[in-house]
This record gives structure tokens, sequence and C-alpha cells, in this order.
């Protein structure tokens, strides 16, 4: 049998289906998506000159990175970076401590509707506002320093902890807390032997994650003044520092690698 | 079974053993000692006097910030679309820069355990674990204030965040779809084109949508140190102390944020 009537009695060689199967949606998104890039990309403006000098700083700065220099601002660094673990730990602290009543608030098969909401709400506000923009009303407020920056931190943690904790209480087990209300428990009794063993486990993994994010936020918030390592990064960037600017970025990368390393440990353990 | 015995010598039962109870009220001993002396430390550098302010300050603010600017609005389109297109660019170059990375760093399709898996690996982590503002920071350093430098930040550090989820994803991934293609005498690359990339891309399209999202977001403070989009506008707001037009560009964000959670929501809907 010849190749041309195979195919004819195969009919139409078969085609990989399309991710999105409907043809006009499909070709409206490409051509959409094609005009928004040149559309996007036609509104940008490069300055070509000062890119090409600023290729030299910018090889300057990898440069930086084969040698660090942790000794000149030494004592900046330092201080930078025990007020931002400071910061961090206070804050992962207390926003724990706060995120915890306003997530059992948040959890619809514990909370009744009017609690639920005014949580919810709290939650929806503190996920919604950047922490940079926080921190600036903060410093505005509360004047410069840790202060601002720790009631930044905490409150941006409220909004990442009590939404998940509040997710994982309507997710839990109902037998159990009904095991321990039958028992005739208080209501605290009821939350402290029937809820909390549940949602523990996921609340140690999510502290530490949130850890060692508030760590990293702290890095940024000395750009407006909130305390940190960030301001030194931010005068050691003004003054083209790079080799001091690499050795601040070397030890904030190295801490987030420590502290995801230890967060995973914590979580397996807990798991 | 845990047990103690009270003063009638009954047995009661307790949740946790001795041991268990002592290691724990040290840890909330350790836990509450290193609160305290963080908090001398802040303390030290806080100048008390403002904070005992602080309440009419917050009040004197928010009359001076209400009602926002409406009319400001008009100068804040151009910022608006350039904020819109750092997160959505960033976005993209992202991806394209991600999906070799994630490639790389799968532990069932990089090409070498040793040699390649620890670069990609590092750069996973290295991205990622430097905030977007410092990235523009340092990109407004080599390339100057604008718009691309925010660009290229938004992209760096979402890198990481993508090719994390992608090369997780991709470990995950049915490997019998991909004996089968492999079965049919399939070579490396279309074996790659057709047992793993469909299995992916769903994911993908997740991942990519979610992390839009973050990005604009993040693309709304870039601005602050110079890279372009509505927090240039914040700044100069900011600077000048003209409160309604802060008022005005946070009630923007705010929207912007809203809204980008909701396309990112929706759109993760019907991918899934």
């Amino acid at each position: 049998m010849s190749d041309v009537t195979l195919d004819m009695r195969l009919g139409k060689p078969w085609k990989k289906p399309h991710f999105i199967k409907n043809p006009v949606t499909r070709w409206g998104l490409i051509i959409g998506a094609l005009v928004y890039i040149s559309f996007a990309t036609g509104s940008l403006e490069v300055n070509w000159s000062r890119v090409s000098e600023g290729l030299v700083r910018g090889w300057n700065f990898i440069a930086a990175f084969a040698t660090p220099d942790f000794v000149s601002r030494g004592t900046d660094i330092r201080d930078g970076l025990i007020e931002s673990v400071i910061m961090t730990i206070t804050s992962t602290i207390v926003g724990i401590a706060i995120s915890i009543p306003i997530g059992l608030g948040a959890a619809r098969n514990i909370a009744p509707l009017p609690v639920y909401l005014v949580c919810r709400g709290i939650i929806a506000l503190s996920r919604a506002l950047n922490e940079i923009i926080v921190a600036i009303l903060m410093v505005a407020i509360f004047g410069f320093g840790p202060l601002a920056g720790f009631i930044t931190l905490s409150f941006a943690t409220i909004g990442f902890l009590a939404k998940l904790m509040a997710e994982d209480i309507e997710d839990m087990s109902r037998v159990q807390a009904e095991a321990i209300k039958s028992t005739g428990a208080t209501w605290t009794q009821w939350i402290n032997y029937g809820v909390q063993p549940q949602v523990m486990p996921r609340l140690v993994g999510l502290s530490m994650y949130r850890l060692d994010i508030n760590f990293r936020e702290s890095a940024v918030l000395g750009l407006v003044g909130a305390g940190g390592i960030g301001a030194t990064l931010n005068t050691a960037f003004d003054r083209y520092e790079f080799d001091t600017a690499a050795a601040i970025l070397l030890i904030i990368i190295a801490t987030v690698m420590v502290l995801e390393y230890l967060s995973g440990v914590i979580r397996k353990k807990v798991q | 079974m845990p047990v103690s015995e009270n003063s009638k010598g009954q047995k009661v039962w307790q949740l946790h053993t001795r041991n268990e109870s002592l290691i724990r009220w040290f840890a909330y001993l350790l836990t509450v000692a290193a609160f305290m002396w963080c908090w001398a430390k802040i303390s030290e550098s806080t100048t008390w006097y403002f904070v005992w302010d602080a309440p009419r300050i917050a009040a004197d603010i928010g009359g001076r910030a209400l009602p926002p600017k409406w009319e400001y609005i008009n100068e804040l389109w151009v910022p608006i679309w350039d904020t819109l297109n750092i997160a959505t660019l960033g976005t993209i170059l992202a991806l394209m820069m991600a999906v070799p990375v994630a490639f790389l760093a799968a532990s069932n399709t990089t090409p070498s355990k040793v040699f390649v898996r620890p670069v990609a690996l590092m750069i996973i982590v290295s991205t990622r674990s430097i905030n977007s503002l410092i990235w523009a920071l340092l990109l407004v350093s080599i390339i100057g204030p604008g718009v691309v430098a925010g660009l290229l930040a938004i992209s760096i550090r979402s890198i990481g965040f993508c090719a994390k989820l992608l090369y997780e994803a991709i470990e995950e991934i049915d490997q019998k779809q991909i004996e089968a293609i492999t079965a049919t005498g399939a070579s490396r690359w279309q074996v790659m084109l057709y047992g793993i990339v469909p299995q992916i891309l769903p994911a993908f399209a997740g991942i990519s949508v979610f992390r839009w999202d973050i990005n604009i977001r993040e693309s709304t403070v870039l601005g602050l140190v110079g890279a372009g989009g509505i927090g240039l506008q914040l700044q100069s707001s900011l600077n000048v102390l003209a409160w309604p037009q802060v008022a005005l560009i946070l009630v923007v964000i705010l929207v912007a944020v809203v809204v980008g959670e909701w396309v990112s929501a929706k759109v993760r809907g019907a991918i899934i």
C-alpha cells in the first residue's frame, strides 16, 4: 500500500489539542496580547547612552560580589542588621499574637456573622496595603526608627497569618471538635483542646514562613526611614559603594537561606 | 498517658508529660526574654514624645488628606499605564527567563544534577530573597531612573518565584505519560513538547497570573526609588506634603490591587 492511500484511509493526521479550545477566544487573546505588547513596549523610553554608561557600573557591581567589603562599613552593617533582626522577631511575635484571635474570628464555623465580617475586613485591609505604603504612613505618624517598621510588619503579618489560619480552621475535622464539646467543655477548652491541636502544625509552619518574609521585608523598610538594614543599603547604593552593597546583599541572601532551611526542618518536625 | 497527682493523691490527666511541660515552659521563657530585649532596643531608638503625639498627628494628616483631590486623577493616567506595563511586561520577561531555569532545576529534566541543578537553584534563591525594591534601587543606579529599571527589577524578582513553583510542578508530573511518548520513539525535544509541556501548562498559566497579581502590588511602590510608575507621583506628593494627592494615589493603588486580585482569581478559576 502506498503512502497516499494510507493517508487517505487514516483521514486527517493527529494534531496536538490546543490549551484554549475555543478558536475565537484563543485568537482573540493572542491578537489582544500582541497589540498590548506592541503598545506597551512603544511607550517605553530607553536612554541608551545612559544605559551604556551604566553598564560599566553594572559590571563593577557584579565584580563587587567577588570582593564584598564587610569591613569598612562594618559597624553600620552590624547595627542595621541587628535592627532588622529585632524588628523581624518582635513583629512576628506580636503579629502571631494578634492574628490568632482575628483568625478565629474570621473562621465562619466558629465565629458569628458580625465578628466574621469585622475580622475579614481587617484581613482584607492588611492584605491590600503594600508594606512600603504602610511604612510611609507609620513613619509620618510615629517618626523615623524601628518602631514604625515594627508596626508595619506586625500589621502585614496579621493579614497573612489570620487569613491562612482562618482557612485552615474552616477546613478542620468537625468530629474532633464535636467530641470535645460533648464532654461539656467550655468555649475556651473547646478551642484549646478541639481546634488548636488541629491547626497547630500548620500555624507553626506558617509562622516560620512569615518570619522569613518579615526579615526580607525588613531589609527594604529602611528605604522609607522605618529602620533596619535597608537604610545602610540605600546609602551604599547612593554613594556607589558597590562592594559594601554586595556585602549587605550577600548577608541578606545567606540569612534568608538559613531561615528557609530552618523553617523546612521545623515544619518537617511538627507535621 | 501523662498524669500528675493532685494534693489528695488522685491521678489527673494532663496534656503533656513533665519533661514536655518543662521544655515548653523554657521555650516560652526564652521567647519572652528575647522579645523583651528586642523591645528594649526598639524603645531605645524611639522618640517616645512623637509616639504619644501620634494620635493627634494621625488625626491631623487624616484631616488634611480628606477629601482626596479628585481632579488630580488626570495627571495619573500615564503613571497608571506605566505601572500596568511594568507589572505585565515584567511578568512576561520573568516567565521567559524562569522557564529554562525551572527545567534546569527540576530533578527529572535537568541535564546534570551535580553541575547544572545547583546553579539553577542558586539563581532561584538569590533572585527570590531580594525584594524588588532593592533590585529597583540597584537597577536605577545602573541604568538610570525610569520605567525600564522598574520593569527589569520586577522581572528579576519574579524569576525565582515563578521558577520555584514551576520546577515543583515539573517534578510532580505523571511519569507514565513521558514513558508513553518515549515509547513511540520521540526525540528528547518531542518528549518535552508532547509529554511534559501539556502537563505543566495549567500550572504555568496559574503561576503567571498569580505572579502578575503580586507584581501589580509591587510595581505601585517602585517609583519611590525612581523606577517609574505611580510611585513617582506618590513620592513627589509626599515630598511637598500634598496629602489630598497622596490620598487619591492611595485610593488608585487600592483599586488597582483589588482589580488585579479579581482578574487573577477569575482567570485561575477558569483554568482549574
